[in-house]
């Protein structure tokens, strides 16, 4: 009971909580049809596009861990991603016939797969250590292509057609719950972490790794720990995913999907969480509302090749945020506005208004 | 009773001796001067004490415990904390964060407890809190608590690098050029501050300095580096009058 009052300490906690309770009961509300207004309520697509979305979140978020928190560059994402899917669906699976109601089957499975992947955050971040930077991106590229064509020759994952039939949600309302469970749980789990004596080492060491070992921090423990919680959590969504398209195989799992969610992390700015939620939703939802938005060849092609386009986007971001002749452009434009709105050094009194 | 103790210390860094044969004994409770000109080799000798280079020849010791050889977090949990002649802190985190950051091997609370929020978490926060908030007292820093620390100015940057090694609870303290770009003012009060911790903390400290006055103010005796060798060793008076220490500082 003591550490219940104590969650409810801080003011910023508690108006978390009330935000995602109003922000379920409003996306049930549309998910049953029962919003006053027509528009509010979701079509069965964005229904599904909504649990998308959700393994989208889980995945950028905990990509965003790695990249942006502890400032390692992985590019593997999708491995931990399959590994967490093709160990949690077996589990499912075999629960499911054993009996089990799909919805504590599928928790159940989600920790396994979720451990099953932290294992594989665990042998691969404590073998690669020593790289950092471009080499280890390049491992942890390899890494997800190695995992991908075992998935093809491991016995008993179904070879290149994958695994079928794995369990579903009795209901879109049913799958929409779950997966909002575990988006609030990922969420509230980096933000613990972040806003902890974890947090703070994990910042000195991407401030300066020499000074954070000098005052006795553990750098290799803590990026082991920091590359299996992340890989944890991309295997819950894995799990999820699984769930969601019922069949799972090899092909879901390539490097493009590493390489999509890292597109999130970026775009939503390196380290911030909340950035990273918002671009898994956007650049989730874009492709699909474009496909549906009826025969337009343009907005099919621009669905189709996203890949290319996000590339486009990248470069001009990279330009904009790069480029002196950009900086100097934007200061022109924004000047005193963009001063406002950096949120880095909010709340944090620079040394003059003290002095 | 003796706090460090280095015997025939040694590196090579290709064929450059950078040090060698060096022999240091630091009593509890000393101010002890590490001084040399430009490139004597000091800072290397701090490298090494540290853990940042293994020696390639002798062995230190800790109150009597050989430390050679082990890395620099082990080495600081053992008992030697250090600042960096060129500051290193960290820049993102505000002051109180940088002292706090440094307390997290004496109140320590596991990733689980952090993560769903256990009563250990709120305790070691609070603990933590606490004795950053009295540190930063110690260095007048308290009010620049919530400042990032790379928004302080250049004299208090080195006093918070001061108590974030401090915080570590270390038995000797190494500072590099603490008193490197600071103005007078700054300088005596840094003065009384490494006087009050070693009084107050009961710290034995090793300081490199090349600002004579602060050297002659507070160090009770000093070594005197000159190309990676000692050049004079002893009672702070007696060294800086020795005629071989003043030809190596003022050339032939
Ligand atoms: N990692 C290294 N590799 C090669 N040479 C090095 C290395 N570190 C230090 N040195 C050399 O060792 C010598 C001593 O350097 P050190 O930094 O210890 O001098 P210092 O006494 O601290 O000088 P200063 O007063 O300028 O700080 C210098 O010649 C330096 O170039
Ligand atoms: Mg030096």
């Amino acid at each position: 009971m003591k550490s219940f009052a104590n969650f409810f300490k801080t003011k910023k906690t508690l108006i978390n909580v009330i935000f995602a309770v109003l922000l379920y009961v409003l996306l049930f509300l549309s998910f049953n049809k029962s919003l006053p207004l027509e528009f509010l309520n979701l079509s069965r697509t964005n229904q599904s596009l909504a649990i998308k979305m959700s393994y989208y979140i889980i995945l950028a978020v905990s990509l965003n861990m790695v990249v942006g928190f502890l400032g390692e560059l992985s590019l593997g994402h999708a491995g931990f991603f399959a590994i967490g899917a093709y160990s949690g669906c077996l589990i499912a699976k075999l629960l499911v016939s054993m009996g089990i109601p799909s919805v504590p089957a599928f928790f159940i499975s989600c920790i396994i797969g979720g451990l099953a992947a932290a294992l594989g955050g665990f042998l691969i971040s404590s073998s690669i250590l020593r790289l950092s930077g471009d080499y280890l991106a390049i491992v942890t590229l390899a890494f997800g292509e190695v995992i991908r064509s075992f998935s093809k020759i491991i016995p008993g994952l179904g070879g290149t057609i994958g695994l079928m039939d794995i369990p579903g949600f009795s209901s879109r309302t049913v799958e929409f719950t779950c997966s909002f469970i575990l988006v609030v749980i990922t969420l509230a789990v980096f933000k613990n972490i972040t806003n902890s004596t974890h947090g703070r080492a994990v910042t000195a060491i991407r401030d300066n790794t020499i000074a954070a070992q000098s005052i006795g921090i553990n750098v290799k423990a803590y990026k082991i720990k920091i590359f299996a919680i992340s890989a944890f959590f991309a295997g819950v969504a894995g799990v999820l995913f699984g769930y969601y398209n019922n069949n799972i195989a090899p092909s879901y799992f390539t490097y493009n999907l590493s390489i999509e969610v890292l597109i999130m992390v970026v775009l939503g700015g390196i380290g911030s969480i909340k950035g990273s939620v918002i671009a898994a939703i956007v650049l989730t939802g874009i492709p699909d509302w474009l496909r549906n938005m009826g025969s337009n060849k343009f907005f099919n092609f621009i669905a189709d090749q996203r890949m290319l386009v996000y590339s486009l986007v990248l470069i001009i971001m990279m330009l904009f945020t790069s480029a002196p002749a950009f900086i100097n452009f934007r200061k022109k434009l924004f000047g005193n506005i963009s001063n406002k709105f950096n949120f880095k050094n909010k709340n944090k009194k620079t040394a003059e208004e003290v002095a | 009773m003796t706090v460090l103790e280095t015997k025939n210390l040694g590196i090579d860094f290709g064929g450059l001796h950078a040090v060698s044969e060096l022999n240091l004994k630091i009593e509890q409770g000393m101010l002890y001067g590490l001084i040399g000109p430009n490139g004597a080799g000091k800072t290397t000798v701090f490298n090494i004490l540290t853990g940042v280079y293994k020696p390639t020849f002798g062995t230190f010791y800790l109150n009597g415990e050989n430390l050679t050889g082990l890395s620099p977090i082990e080495i600081n949990k053992k008992g030697i904390a250090r600042t960096f002649q060129n500051i290193r802190l960290f820049g993102n985190m505000t002051v109180e964060q940088n002292v706090m950051v440094a307390l997290h091997n004496e109140f320590n609370c596991n990733l689980f407890e952090s993560i769903f929020r256990l009563p250990r978490h709120f305790k070691v926060e609070k603990q933590m809190h606490k004795k950053a908030t009295e540190l930063l007292e110690v260095f007048g820093l308290s009010k620049e608590k919530d400042v990032l620390a790379c928004n302080l100015p250049y004299g208090k940057q080195r006093k918070l690098e001061i108590a974030r090694a401090l915080a570590t609870n270390p038995k000797l303290l190494l500072l590099d050029e603490p008193a490197a770009g600071m103005n007078p003012n700054e300088t005596a009060e840094l003065m009384d501050n490494i006087r009050f911790i070693r009084d107050n903390f009961n710290m034995t400290i090793l300081l490199i300095e090349h600002d004579m006055k602060l050297v002659s103010g507070i160090c009770d005796e000093l070594t005197v580096l000159n190309f990676g060798t000692l050049l004079a060793s002893g009672k702070t008076t007696e060294v800086l009058n020795n005629p071989e220490v003043i030809t190596a500082y003022l050339g032939e």
